[in-house]
């Protein structure tokens, strides 16, 4: 399973040259709304919840203690 | 006093992975302005289940400033309290139950045909995040911080570290991280015995107990072309220590599905989960509806594995107002060792949880989140409607004592938050 998730991250990584923008062409990426963190606050609130009431977390973060709400 | 924290502390790590990841739009941008003066949000969560079951109010309070054109530092205050009734992992039965209180003093009685609650539950949190960020060169970006939550009977203290580099004329950035916490856990009326019956005289062992977590997270984040941003994290978590629920019993149930006993559960002292998650952020052009979904595959060496998919779609109204639907599903398989009830007599395995969050369920996000200018900032509200289906074998509701007991039972949950930038 390691393997193929490194496997999988390596060709990620090489298949990725090809995509992308030029820096000139970032105007609508760079905006607010784009950010893959736009509103933590938020981000935060659906965690503890979830983590706290579904036996599995993490994955868009880490998804390590924090709370006695197991 | 028991405790139910509706916290997880490793959000701000999750904010922290993100700003490393998201820094090539960010950088280049020239709409995104750099406060060089204190940038704060905050937001207040409402949290109500069914049937007086946890109610809960959560603020929370970040601070961002940058320090210069190369460093940046946030913090992050948390408050939240809790009240209600939640599930004690008993089965309902077609009798009065009665059970003592988790902290040994008093008891409470269960109405024929309900599900047993434990209405003592009641709890107050604090956690205070820090963290750090800091450009090294020109394609290489760090993050560190650290976490303290306390509450009555429970203290997470954790730290992380992560790096980040760009990659392809900063289309791709990839980075690693790690977060190691340490959780002491101290319940009223010190810890259970595992599998001790909730009867016997003596079913206490120490005071308290503790687990261990290090995460490690490695990422991906692609730019794939001007509207469309994609993001890629495997992630393993390694958890040593005490990890059982010291509130939730198990009914020991003889053949006529009557409750002769209950024990303390019992959960193993190891847990290793990974993930598999997918994300992409998507604008589309010239509405400037921004379309978000994400797919997280989980598993781990308790027997769970875990579907879910989130989407959100964000439609830009006039006059900086905006709508955004919230769809998310999610569908996990139950733990190895989890069972509704035991059988009077049978061979007990070394491990037993009856808790219904490692069973099988499925649970539905409904939500809805309005957002317009206030004072040139953002507000924004959002209320979501959030459905657990637990499900099983539903012929184990044998004889007089179970026939007819729903031992699966739904649960529903409406939350209201509000957002002020400013």
């Amino acid at each position: 399973m390691k393997l193929t998730v490194l496997m999988i991250l390596i060709l990620g990584l090489s298949g990725c040259t090809s995509l992308g923008v030029k820096p000139w062409q970032r105007d609508l990426l760079a905006q607010p709304v784009m950010q893959l963190a736009e509103n933590p606050i938020e981000n935060g609130f659906d965690d503890h919840t979830y983590f706290s009431k579904e036996g599995a977390s993490g994955g868009g973060s880490y998804a390590g203690g924090g709370c006695g709400c197991n | 006093m028991q405790l139910k924290s509706f916290a997880n502390i490793s959000l701000s790590l999750a904010v922290a992975t993100s700003a490393l990841t998201g820094v090539n739009a960010a950088e280049t941008s020239p709409t995104i302005k750099v406060p060089d003066t204190w940038q704060f949000d905050a937001g207040l969560l409402i949290y109500a289940e069914a049937d007086d079951q946890v109610q809960a109010i959560e603020g929370a309070l970040s601070a961002k400033k940058n320090l210069d054109d190369e460093r940046s530092i946030a913090l992050k205050v948390v408050i939240d309290s809790l009240t209600g009734a939640s599930p004690n992992g008993a089965v309902g039965q077609n009798q009065v139950q009665t059970f003592t209180r988790p902290s040994g003093n008093g008891s409470y009685t269960v109405t024929a045909g309900d599900t047993p609650l434990d209405d003592t539950f009641k709890d107050t949190r604090v956690a205070l995040s820090a963290q750090y960020n800091q450009q090294l060169s020109r394609l290489w970006q760090y993050s560190g911080g650290g976490n303290l939550s306390k509450e009555y009977d429970y203290l997470s203290l954790a730290i992380n570290s992560a790096l980040a580099r760009d990659f392809n004329n900063r289309n791709t950035t990839a980075s690693l991280g790690f977060s190691y916490a340490f959780d002491i856990y101290e319940p009223e009326g010190g810890i259970p015995l595992a599998k001790a019956s909730v009867s016997d005289a003596i079913n206490r062992g120490g005071s308290d107990d503790s687990k261990q977590t290090l995460d490690v997270l490695a990422g991906i984040t692609q730019v794939i072309n001007r509207q469309t941003l994609m993001q890629f994290n495997y992630a393993h978590s390694k958890v040593s220590g005490y990890q059982t629920d010291p509130f939730k019993i198990v009914s020991i149930i003889d053949n006529n599905g009557w409750a002769q006993d209950y024990i303390y559960e019992s959960r193993p002292d190891d847990r290793t989960k990974q993930s598999l998650f997918w994300r992409t952020k998507y604008m589309r052009q010239p509405s400037n509806q921004v379309l978000d979904v994400s797919y997280r595959y989980f598993w781990d060496d308790w027997g769970m594995t875990a579907h879910n998919i989130d989407t959100r779609w964000r439609f830009q109204l006039q006059d900086r107002h905006f709508i955004e639907p919230h769809l998310r599903y999610y569908n996990q398989q139950a733990v190895d060792f989890y069972r509704v009830y035991l059988n009077d007599g049978e061979v007990r395995a070394q491990h037993v949880t009856a808790d219904y969050r490692l069973g099988e369920m499925q649970t539905y996000t409904f939500g809805l989140k309005y957002g317009f200018p206030i004072a040139d900032n953002e507000f924004s509200i959002r209320l979501e409607y959030y459905l657990t289906r637990v499900t099983g074998d539903n012929s184990l509701a044998k004889g007089a004592g179970l026939s007819g007991i729903d031992l699966y039972p739904d649960k529903s949950a409406f939350m209201l938050q509000s957002f002020y930038r400013f």
